[in-house]
């Protein structure tokens, strides 16, 4: 087999025509592609997994949506307000706006799509708190929210009878004159190379977590669509931000870092440390000290009267709650294996907990031999989402590239420096179908075919099979594993410059080594390929977040620089954006944020 | 003390066929199988194809047999399975092979096209539905259903009977159409559909199915047994039977199934294939076609043009394994 194999294949390589194709087939893909078929487009989702697989499918908590059903509080301004806090200011003012207006119309979409959420008492659709929103918000299923999401979009997607090409790796984009023409990649079952013409492209790719050792992520989220934005010149914003989710499983290492939904704590969950203390009370930032309580009677009085008491400080925003958790555990006064525990069991009565956190009790009894009900859990910071990605227009999810657009985790601007929970769903239903709009539109005002430039094509394929050709060359295994130990160790949840300089020239002998990778074995379903065919984004995003790291000299939402601990005002009022221009130079600058209109401005200034 | 070691015996091949190859590793505490199987392929087999995305029992990716059970391999510790012997790992034994663990589960994705879509009434006055707790509970136990396909793998109706692909669903889309059949806003009929076209007759009701859910669904009990009922219902409903009679009432026509060319795609050069031709789903869309020019990675694979790749069950099958059935 090995190398001979290498050279069999496909005779010619397949090509498609459409009007729009998506990359990507978690929720904002999937939404997107809704939209645009809606709209009479000729639409395909090309998805590296299978259909359903995707990384949506493991959100748990919900989906953040002002609909007011439990507190008739709540409303789109405050949403705005607690969304742009959460992400310490320098969030795309626009689109955390747009995301807040319509989130409460994308769930009861869902609804009309045959969706089931969990119920009120009188009978409307039921919301649970979580950190950083001020009343609850999250529209749920149980804590297999992100199951129900992603079926009911795949359910519609199929009744559409949208173009599907499921277990297809996007290995880059096809650029015309006029911009991006397509994309090429290959058929994971067969190996077989396979090419897309579009009149344009919706990149919902997801995540870069792979790149780091202990991760919530699985192992799709190699950064794929901020890789291929990249090289097809788009711009990317604040790649620096990157979320470190407070509570991701500790032990066994087999299960370090698999997520633990923030829905333990909003249903009355509390962290306490080797001394049984609940220590986040010694962390509450001046920021967020007006709106938190500050005693345990009062924490415990808020579940049931949120208007006459303060949120408990376990409920702080996720970046805020990980760096406590890392303190406590540098303090000595962690769990055995290095977090810290997580008690819902003395808070709730067992069939509670079983009821209302089914995947979480499953998930410990079956993987740790820990019984929640009436354990408590060792939970520490896992690496779980990236808030800095592609820079797009708000309204329409339009990139820098002409052609592409970008939805989802792999665009950026709408958290900020920090995402609040439950806002990553809503994110993917809202900027799903408008950028399912902003291609439709865009693909609808081009007439005639588009031609892919062949050249290009080759250059691609051949890149991706030179693997097979080296002899000698390093496992891609072995690589990987040292890019996850680079990132985890010198880009993790506290940065400093010696180490992020460090980091950038581990990254240099990882680019070398990368390129004289070599696999072995036949095509078809081939990981040691496929793990050899993602390297390059992934050593392209990890580039990009230890850059922005290094660069931007503050600490702001999910960015903690040990050499400059607080956020500097400067700062906060600037976008790192980072790019490659036509001639392939590579650029990090400054540039200042969209400009807030007045009347939002004022919603910010209301402290409660 | 000598290291503890564990010996997975993995059924490795292709269309074609295959054999079982051992690996030997070191153990380590608290380990799944993905694990093992993980470190395998970071060492000496860095090829060995398996399937797999959230190693947390949410995405029902990494479904295979172990020692002959069908099961999650992300869920499934090695602390619990024998000691000191070797576990042996083969592909879902009802869907064709791909490669190695890595099986062809089109049939499921072209069963799914098939379900009339949901349907709901008019919203309340205020735009939007209510539904009482205890009225969607019923379709959220269905809807915990990751779609692992196991149900459908141990399903004796068609696993070692793939001439009744053609003509049944599974229990997977049983507990799908039971779903539907109990949304609260539900308005689409689908009960002359399921019994008709989707074979619900088959089910003896063994319910193996029930027993490899991971998400423990009550298939039988809560899926199968009551459609079967509705559907019965439907058919032998006195009433209606009487209506028919007397004012010559017809039943309403059967949708046509889809025959055209299906949106789901598949690679062209896939062998095995076997599923996929019992659904009509080989069909590449008409709009594939090959770039212009001479052909640039060399001469067109003998095993690759779909023609030869149909294997049969019992060439491309493992040896017979047996499931822990009544």
């Amino acid at each position: 087999m090995s190398a001979v194999e290498t050279s069999s294949g496909s005779p010619d390589i397949e090509v498609h025509d459409f009007d729009v194709i998506v990359i990507g087939a978690g929720g904002a893909g999937l939404r997107a592609a809704i939209e645009a078929k809606e709209r009479g487009l000729r639409t395909a989702i090309v998805c590296k997994s299978l259909l359903g697989k995707a990384h949506t499918v493991m959100a748990e908590g919900g989906a953040a949506a002002a609909m007011g059903n439990v507190w008739p509080e709540d409303n789109w301004q405050v949403h705005f307000r607690d969304t742009m806090r959460g992400g310490k200011m320098l969030n795309n003012w626009r689109m955390a706006q747009l995301h807040a207006q319509e989130a409460p119309d994308r769930i009861y979409e869902l609804e009309r799509w045959g969706a089931l959420f969990d119920r009120t008492k009188d009978g409307r659709i039921l919301q649970r708190d979580f950190g950083g929103h001020r009343y609850a918000r999250l529209a749920h299923v149980g804590d297999r929210t992100g199951l129900e999401l992603i079926r009911t979009l795949q359910q519609r997607a199929v009744a559409l009878d949208i173009d599907v090409f499921m277990e297809c790796k996007v290995l880059k984009l096809l650029r015309g004159d006029s911009g991006v023409t397509g994309a090429v990649g290959y058929w994971r079952p067969t190996g077989d190379f396979v090419a897309f013409s579009a009149k344009a492209v919706v990149l919902a790719t997801g995540s870069v977590g792979k790149a780091w050792m202990y991760t919530s992520n699985s192992w799709e989220s190699t950064g794929d669509g901020h890789a291929m934005a990249l090289w097809a010149g788009a711009d990317l914003i604040d790649m620096e931000a990157v979320q470190f989710h407070p509570t991701g499983m500790v032990w066994p290492l087999s299960v370090r870092g698999i997520l633990v939904t923030e829905g333990v704590r909003g249903d009355g969950g509390v962290l306490r440390n080797s001394e049984e203390k609940r220590f986040m009370f010694d962390y509450i930032p001046p920021m967020f000290a007006a709106e938190t309580a500050d005693t345990e009677e009062e924490a415990d009085r808020w579940y049931a009267d949120h208007v006459n008491n303060r949120r408990p400080p376990e409920l702080l925003p996720r970046d805020e709650v990980a760096r406590s958790i890392n303190s406590e555990v540098k303090g000595g006064r962690g769990s055995p294996h290095g977090g810290v525990f997580l008690d819902i069991a003395s808070r709730l009565p067992a069939d509670a907990i079983r009821r209302r956190l089914p995947s979480m009790y499953h998930q410990f009894m079956e993987l740790a031999g820990v019984d929640i009900t009436a354990e408590m859990m060792e939970v520490g910071p896992t690496l779980h989402y990236i808030m800095g990605g592609v820079r797009v227009d708000a309204d329409t999810e339009a990139t820098t590239a002409p052609g592409l657009f970008a939805a989802g985790e792999v665009a950026g601007g709408m958290h900020g420096a920090n995402r609040l929970g439950g806002n990553s769903l809503s994110d993917l239903l809202v900027f799903g179908r408008r950028a399912g709009m902003g291609a439709a539109d865009y693909a609808g005002g081009r007439s005639g075919g588009t031609s892919l430039d062949r050249a290009e094509v080759v250059r691609a394929v051949e890149e991706a099979l030179a693997p097979f050709g080296r002899e000698g060359g390093e496992s891609p295994y072995h690589i990987h594993h040292d890019l996850q130990e680079t990132m985890q160790n010198l880009v993790g949840i506290i940065r400093t410059e010696s180490e992020l300089v460090e980091a950038l020239e581990a990254l240099d002998k990882l680019d070398d080594r990368a390129a004289s990778v070599s696999v072995s074995g036949p095509r078809a379903y081939n990981p040691g390929w496929n793990l050899a065919t993602d390297l390059p984004s992934m050593l392209a995003v990890s580039r990009l977040v230890a850059t922005g790291a290094l660069n931007r000299k503050e600490s702001r939402g999910g960015h903690t620089r040990d050499d400059y601990p607080g956020p500097d005002p400067e700062l906060g009022k600037v976008n790192f954006v980072q790019r490659l221009g036509p001639d392939g130079s590579y650029s990090i600058d400054p540039e200042p944020l969209p400009q807030m209109p007045p009347e939002l401005a004022a919603l910010l200034e209301d402290s409660h | 003390m000598p290291e503890a070691t564990v010996t997975m015996r993995v059924w490795r091949g292709d269309p074609g066929g295959g054999q079982f190859v051992e690996y030997s590793l070191p153990a380590q505490e608290g380990e799944v199988v993905l694990d093992v199987v993980h470190r395998i392929q970071a060492g000496p087999a860095p090829d060995l194809a398996c399937r797999w995305n959230c190693k947390a029992g949410k995405c029902g990716s990494c479904s295979a047999e172990i020692n002959g059970v069908p099961r999650l391999m992300c869920m499934t510790r090695m602390d619990t399975l024998p000691e000191g012997e070797p576990v042996t790992l083969t592909p879902m034994r009802t869907f064709p092979i791909v490669r190695d663990l890595v099986t062809d589960v089109t049939f499921n994705y072209e069963r799914a096209r098939q379900v009339p879509p949901f349907q709901p009434g008019p919203p309340g006055p205020d735009g939007t539905y209510r539904m009482m707790q205890i009225d969607v509970e019923r379709g959220q136990e269905f809807r915990k259903c990751i779609e692992c396909f196991m149900c459908q793998d141990v399903c004796h109706v068609i696993r070692d009977h793939d001439e009744n692909k053609a003509n049944y669903a599974g229990p997977r889309f049983f507990i799908r159409y039971m779903e539907l059949e109990s949304h609260p806003l539900d308005t689409n009929d689908r009960r002359q559909l399921i019994q008709q076209r989707m074979g619900l007759g088959y089910c003896n009701i063994t319910k193996c199915c029930t027993e490899v859910c991971p998400e423990h669904i009550k298939i039988t009990d809560n899926g199968i047994i009551p459609l079967k009922e509705r559907v019965v219902d439907a058919r032998y409903d006195p009433v209606a039977w009487l209506g028919r009679k007397i004012l010559g009432r017809k039943v309403a026509p059967l949708p046509p199934l889809e025959d055209g060319p299906s949106p789901i795609h598949v690679p062209p050069g896939r062998g095995g294939g076997r599923a996929a031709a019992t659904v009509g789903a080989a069909a590449v869309a008409g709009g594939a076609k090959p770039l212009p020019g001479e052909s640039y990675w060399g001469p067109p694979d003998s095993d690759g043009d779909g023609t030869g790749g149909a294997a049969s069950a019992a060439g491309s099958a493992p040896e017979d394994r047996t499931i822990g059935e009544s």
